[in-house]
């Protein structure tokens, strides 16, 4: 996927003026904390869990060479194949080249956001495979010809009339405003055919188990099942950081992510796979391939970000950052949004291009609060901010305004002359407009000084009363 | 007023935000800390914590204003701050140091000592005797920094149950961030707007006379979007309501 996200500003803009974006996210936000909330209330000790879940993936990226391997023998023990990508490049040729050697014309697809990460399905596409979405907001979102918005929820950016008049287009269905359970029949039925005459499903895995080589799928519609089950062969895509030692860290790991992601207990369909199709089984692939994606993880493994790999992609950082809920997802202008997006896509497509999405965040600090895994993401952000200082990426009168302040406040005799000077000479109450004001003023009037610093009204009151005593 | 000369020495940094824009705030920490029988002083030698340059990746500029800071108030017992953000701030000053031992260690001990003033009175001193009286209903903002980093929720709300006539109302999302966040009010005015007309949606839905938060910065974001409104709201540093000190709020025409 090409990024925008250089083009922040203009895409935050356009999305506060849009009124069915606005709607549509407003309606999202009340739904996935309220439900968090409750969930984590009914449960006796979720700081708790979270510190095991954090200890637990601390662990294994301490040990992840080890673990890995572990993981890779015992997919192959049970006969499957482990495919390694080093880059984005490197896991679609080898997607491709399982999809030709299958001689396959038709992939059905369950929800990854690994997929969007290395942007399988335009590979895919050109190489003249048909590949159809089966998770119901993917599917909506390969429809609109749009990336999703959300790393759970792809189309929580559309609203019901927008859909309905998505699949009047495409199915050639009515386009009058009907409810969503008509239109989940609908697509149900679609989706129905393309289950049964797929060569190849692609799913992404949630957590790699390395005792046993099992993936870990977790979806409410049940699409990851029928994927993985029906078509001949079935891909994983996953990046390497989502492996867990055991089958119990496994178990830990799916309590916090249903909580965390949707406020449920567990999610509709978990879903424990484990190789190709065995001779006594009545169903499953005949091929069984992982695809573990590194893309710049491994380097992060070995730098301060290390952090950023305990995301389990759970989106409870994009639900509570109120920057997110204004917005919405494609602003951020890549595959991944909000808190954890803002650290990963620099990491992923470097910092040049991705100014503006450390910044855009007020530290508030709720994303880190919510987080099941712990990430210290404002600290995150707050570090690539210092590395955008230290290369030069922030420039010109950002850079020398805050420069030249911190050189005077360097100064308290100078600092306190100025601004007892401000102080003096500014008019009385609120200006509706600042010289050289970057932005406050453009909705806000800016509270002016009342005459005297606290300081040098502190030092007439000191000096009154020396005198007086 | 009495001035308990066996109290703690309490070094008050106004911050640089209510030193300039608006010192009420600043005599009203004092007047709460000498009714409370501190000796508070001011120490000289002091402007910003550093958090603009902290938040902003110039960490030249922040631990050179770190080191200023800490020589400031290496004299003090406790040193006091209006403002969660920079007694947050200060709070974390030892990580600047990790290549200065000798620096670190004095960042770690004003670091201990440093506390955000309602928490300071409230879990240091375990005083709540305030005397003073606001005849209005208000709502209290949860600024982010004193909340998450500091854990300052129920300290202003015990004092402010003590202002005879006071009534507090609860809003909604009082612990969503009202957009200020530092520069990012100014780099990205257009989310800060939104978030600050949810923050300022939330107080009207609350029928409240006043908005009371312990952060200045927050509150001038607020006040100035209220008065550019022209809402009749209010706005005021809760010590200035704890300390009995209010004129016509933050932004108003009153000297």
């Amino acid at each position: 996927m090409k990024s925008t996200a250089h083009l922040f500003t203009e895409q935050a803009r356009a999305a506060l003026a849009d009124d069915s974006l606005q709607a549509a996210l407003r309606r999202a936000k009340s739904g996935f904390i309220d439900k968090r909330a409750a969930a984590i209330a009914a449960f006796p000790d979720f700081d708790g869990l979270r510190e095991r879940g954090r200890r637990i993936k601390d662990h294994t990226l301490a040990h992840l060479d080890h673990y890995l391997e572990r993981f890779a023998d015992a997919v192959e023990a049970c006969g499957g194949h482990v495919h390694w990508a080093r880059d984005a490049d490197e896991a679609r040729r080898a997607v491709l080249d399982i999809c030709q050697r299958a001689q396959a014309r038709s992939v059905i697809k369950g929800k990854t956001m690994v997929g969007e990460e290395i942007g399988i399905n335009g590979a895919l596409e050109q190489a003249g495979l048909e590949v159809v979405e089966t998770d119901l907001g993917e599917y909506i979102i390969q429809l609109a010809k749009e990336p999703p918005s959300h790393i759970i929820a792809p189309a929580v950016h559309k609203t019901r009339a927008q859909i309905c008049q998505l699949f009047a287009e495409h199915h050639g269905s009515t386009a009058a405003l009907r409810e969503a359970p008509e239109l989940v029949a609908e697509a149900r039925a679609i989706l129905r055919e393309k289950f049964l005459a797929a060569d190849v499903g692609i799913t992404g895995g949630n957590f790699l188990v390395a005792e046993t080589g099992t993936v870990v799928l977790v979806t409410n519609e049940g699409n990851g099942d029928l994927s993985l089950t029906l078509p001949r062969v079935h891909i994983v895509l996953a990046g390497i950081e989502k492996l867990v030692p055991t089958l119990d860290d496994a178990a830990t790991m799916v309590r916090l992510l249903a909580r965390s992601a949707t406020g449920q207990e567990i999610s509709t369909y978990t879903t424990f796979v484990t190789g190709p199709r065995r001779a006594n089984e009545p169903e499953g692939p005949d091929e069984y391939h992982v695809v573990l994606l590194d893309n710049g993880r491994a380097r992060m493994l070995a730098d301060e970000f290390r952090e950023m790999l305990r995301c389990i992609r759970c989106g409870a950082c994009l639900n509570h950052c109120p920057v997110y809920s204004a917005i919405g997802g494609h602003a951020y202008g890549w595959v991944y949004p909000g808190p954890m997006g803002s650290v990963l896509t620099p990491q992923f497509i470097g910092l040049d291009g991705t100014k503006d999405l450390p910044n855009a965040c007020t530290l508030n600090g709720r994303c880190q609060d919510v987080c099941p895994v712990k990430i210290p993401l404002p600290g995150l952000l707050r570090r690539l901010r210092d590395l955008q200082f230290e290369r030069r990426i922030i420039r010109g009168p950002q850079r020398w305004a805050l420069r030249l302040w911190g050189w005077v406040a360097r100064r308290p005799r100078l600092y306190h002359r100025l601004t007892a000077l401000a102080a003096r000479f500014a008019p009385r109450g609120a200006a509706r407009r600042l010289p050289l004001d970057p932005g406050w003023t453009r909705s806000r009037d800016f509270p002016l000084p009342k005459g005297r610093t606290f300081k040098s009204a502190w030092q007439e009151r000191q000096r009154q009363e020396n005198g007086h005593g | 007023m009495s001035v308990n000369t066996g109290g703690p020495r309490v070094g008050l940094f106004v911050t640089c935000l209510v030193d300039l824009l608006r010192p009420n705030v600043g005599f009203a920490a004092v007047k709460l800390l000498e009714d409370a029988g501190c000796r508070v002083e001011v120490p000289g030698g002091l402007t910003c914590c550093g958090q603009p340059a902290y938040n902003s990746g110039d960490l030249t500029d922040a631990r050179a204003l770190a080191k200023q800071t800490i020589q400031a108030l290496e004299s003090c017992d406790y040193v006091v701050l209006p403002s969660g953000s920079c007694a947050g701030m200060l709070r974390l000053y030892p990580e600047l140091f990790a290549a200065e031992p000798a620096w670190q260690s004095r960042a770690q001990q004003l670091a201990e000592r440093s506390y955000e003033l309602t928490s300071f009175l409230v879990d240091v001193l375990h005083w709540d005797a305030v005397e003073a009286e606001f005849p209005a209903s208000a709502t209290y903002h949860d600024a982010c920094s004193g909340l998450r980093q500091l854990g300052v929720k129920r300290q202003p709300r015990q004092l402010l149950d003590k202002v005879s006539g006071l009534e507090l109302r609860e809003m909604r999302d009082t612990e969503v961030c009202c957009g200020f966040g530092g520069t990012f009010c100014v780099k990205y005015p257009d989310i800060s707007t939104r978030m600050v007309d949810d923050k300022i949606a939330n107080i009207a839905e609350t029928g409240a006379q006043a908005v009371l938060a312990g952060e200045l910065g927050c509150l001038l974001n607020i006040a100035g979007r209220l008065r550019r409104q022209g809402s009749p709201v209010r706005a005021y540093h809760v010590a200035e309501v704890l300390a009995g000190m209010t004129d016509d709020g933050i932004g108003g025409e009153e000297a």
